[in-house]
């Protein structure tokens, strides 16, 4: 994992400093809020419906045993005793005061960690798939990648007064977990023809009310010139950018305004501006990055105990079946913990349960933890012969649903219960869909399918990707759900379609399972799954079962 | 024809605290809705709300919510406003919940 420099160190601790004092002027006085407000968002800082909300970056998703106990420790001192894990692989606090954040921020840095650009108009957090350094299909662990990036990012003197702000998604497997489609800046980490490591480079995709799949900019892009290509394209856009409509600030607003072709020319004229001025001290700081991340020495162990608990012990199969995926060493796997348990929050863990993960990630995951933008936690090396114990522990800490996948383990943005922002709640409704399915115990049966909540049109649910997208919008003062069907999160990405007409709170979890009921009466087999049962019929069957055999009856909204 | 004016009381954010609070009838900040001075004037109204938005030491946006007198308090005519009165619907955590 990558450790701080000095510079690092410092440079957090001077900004902590400064925050400081720029909350003791708030307080008295010296700062208005409309000085004030810039100033706490660069630092993680929202008001939002309830209280103030700090969101804790947690780059590229990569955690150690001693941040998450960190973590739980900070929402035990100065919360509510947990915390929510997002899309954007940070972590948010709902409840902290005033006084108490920069003690808060001061108590990241003694374990490495900030919030610094997880909100304002920057160079947001950068993301990464979660299984990086340890999926089987993985060319290369893209968190050096993503860590360059957060140092080139981080108070970049051009890129702090941006549009509106700017997120950037790698990942180094042609198995797209990073959803590197619908970020202003997708890199798929790819090899030439001659062998040689470099991005294909993807712009313009995003969510929220216009959402749009990234183009490709560039095919392939020498690892070494990644800095000044990706400095040339947000540079672009500054000056592009919309300043006149936050909702046309967005890249993806200025690739189609102005079309990928003319796009790609501005950004190879810029490019070539700035490509002698990047002189190799990047590409030297990257060769250090990159010792930071050599993989763990896996050991090579017998998966005896592994087998045993397999054969013998159902619960345990399930949970191996649904949570467990293939790792790239012989004996290991990679075992998600799913923060969905039936009838939960889903991303909340208290911080009893950070800490039994924080322990299992010491004492068998090589002392690494990951979060996932599906609101999951990995412990992305593990020994199959630990499983068991690993199972064991995490069922005693309400932390073992098998669930990884399937209907139940859905991603729901906080939506009205916190967030100021939102049009209707997101988290009662993930929550009503889970227990349901879960009393029908048709989850296994119904097998791979993402549900993804919103509650409101900026998308922080990813729900325009969802197999099954909701959108919760205030239709005359009443909260109302619209539904799409047919998205997709992965290196196929696609947009959902509306169904149609939106349905009322009590009226959304019936007719989710329309839908799946519909898909199961649908579907070839059982290996058919929800997408792909949908992709070969259509819209049409599901639009019967959701609004009767004329379009124009039992419309509810 | 203007618009009519529906009651409303003043509203914000603490700003030490970010607890939801409520203009009283007496100018102090109050947790509960029912405690909330309920304006129907306009004109009263729109001059008590600049007042409290000058009172930036203490409160964060500032405004006014629509609200449906009764004989036990002012009640929210909005969703959003309820959940504001109430705290998030997932936890027992609203302020608002345990000072009622």
């Amino acid at each position: 994992m990558y450790r701080y420099t000095d510079f690092d160190a410092t440079f957090v601790a001077e900004r902590n400093a400064q925050f400081r004092a720029q909350v003791e002027r708030r307080i008295d006085g010296s700062l208005t809020e409309d000085e004030f407000k810039p100033l706490r968002l660069m630092n993680g800082l929202y008001l939002q419906l309830h209280a103030y909300m700090l969101r804790v970056a947690i780059p590229y998703g990569t955690l150690s045993s001693a941040q998450m106990r960190q973590l739980a420790y900070i929402a035990e001192r100065w919360d509510k005793g947990y915390g929510h894990f997002t899309t954007r692989q940070n972590i948010q606090f709902n409840w902290p005061t005033l006084r108490d954040v920069p003690d808060m921020l001061d108590a990241l840095a003694e374990v490495q960690m900030h919030a610094i650009q997880t909100s304002g108009n920057t160079i947001r957090n950068v993301t990464a798939d979660h299984f990086a350094g340890a999926a089987a299909d993985e060319i290369a662990d893209p968190r050096p990648v993503a860590e360059l990036i957060r140092q080139w990012s981080t108070d970049h003197p051009e890129f702090q007064f941006l549009p509106r702000k700017f997120k950037i998604a790698v990942t180094g497997s042609p198995n797209d977990r990073a959803v590197t489609k619908a970020h202003d800046i997708g890199l798929r980490m790819v090899l030439n023809d001659a062998g040689e490591p470099g991005f294909e480079v993807i712009v313009g995709g995003g969510l929220g009310r216009t959402p749009m799949i990234g183009k490709v900019v560039r095919d392939f892009l020498p690892e070494a010139d990644l800095l000044p290509y990706l400095e040339a394209v947000v540079s672009v856009w500054n000056l592009l950018g919309r300043r006149d409509n936050k909702y046309k600030s967005r890249i993806k607003i200025t690739v189609h305004e102005h079309g990928i072709d003319d796009i790609r020319a501005r950004v190879e004229e810029r490019f070539a501006l700035l490509r002698p001025a990047f002189t190799g001290v990047d590409q030297q700081l990257f060769a250090q990055i990159k010792s930071d991340f050599e993989p763990p020495a896996f050991k090579d162990r017998d998966t005896g105990p592994f087998d045993l608990a397999y054969a013998n012990d159902p619960v345990f199969r399930s949970w191996a079946d649904t949570n467990l995926s293939a790792h790239r060493a012989p004996g290991h796997a990679i075992a998600q913990i799913s923060l969905k348990a039936h009838g939960a929050t889903p991303g909340d863990a208290t911080a009893e349960q950070m800490r039994v993960m924080a322990d299992l990630a010491e004492r068998y995951g090589y002392d690494e933890l990951r979060i996932s933008h599906e609101q999951n936690v990995v412990l992305p090396h593990v020994h199959k012969a630990d499983l068991p114990a690993i199972h064991a522990a995490l069922k005693a800490a309400g932390l073992a649903t098998a669930n990884i996948g399937k209907i139940s383990d859905i991603i729901a943005c906080p939506g009205m219960d916190y967030c100021a922002l939102a049009t209707a709640r997101s988290i009662p409704i993930a929550q009503e869909i889970a227990t349901r399915f879960d009393q029908l115990k048709l989850e296994h049966e119904v097998g791979d399918l993402k549900i993804k909540i919103s509650g409101c049109i900026n998308a922080c649910g990813h729900h325009h990707v969802g197999h099954i997208g909701i959108l919760g919008l205030d239709r005359a003062g009443v909260e109302n759900y619209q539904i799409t069907l047919g998205g997709d999160h992965t290196e196929t990405a696609a947009i959902g379609q509306r169904t149609g007409p939106g349905f009322s709170a009590d009226e959304i979890v019936p007719a989710i399972e329309r839908i799946v009921d519909t898909y199961l009466s649908e579907r070839e087999n059982a290996d058919e799954a929800f997408i792909d049962t949908f992709r070969r019929v259509g819209m049409t069957p599901f639009k019967t079962a959701l609004y009767g055999e004329s379009d124009k009856k039992k419309k509810a909204a | 024809m203007p618009a009519i004016f529906t009651p409303k009381v003043i509203t914000a954010n603490a700003l030490l605290e970010g607890d939801v609070v409520y203009l009283t009838q007496d100018d102090t900040w109050t947790l509960n809705l029912k405690d909330a001075d309920v304006l129907t004037d306009e004109a009263d109204a729109q001059i008590r709300l600049i007042d409290a938005s000058a009172r930036t030491s203490e409160v964060v946006g500032v405004y006014l919510a629509d609200v449906a007198p009764d004989a036990k308090g002012p009640k929210p005519t909005h969703f959003r406003e309820a959940f504001r009165m109430r705290g998030p619907s997932n936890y027992p955590h609203g302020k608002q919940s345990e000072a009622l």
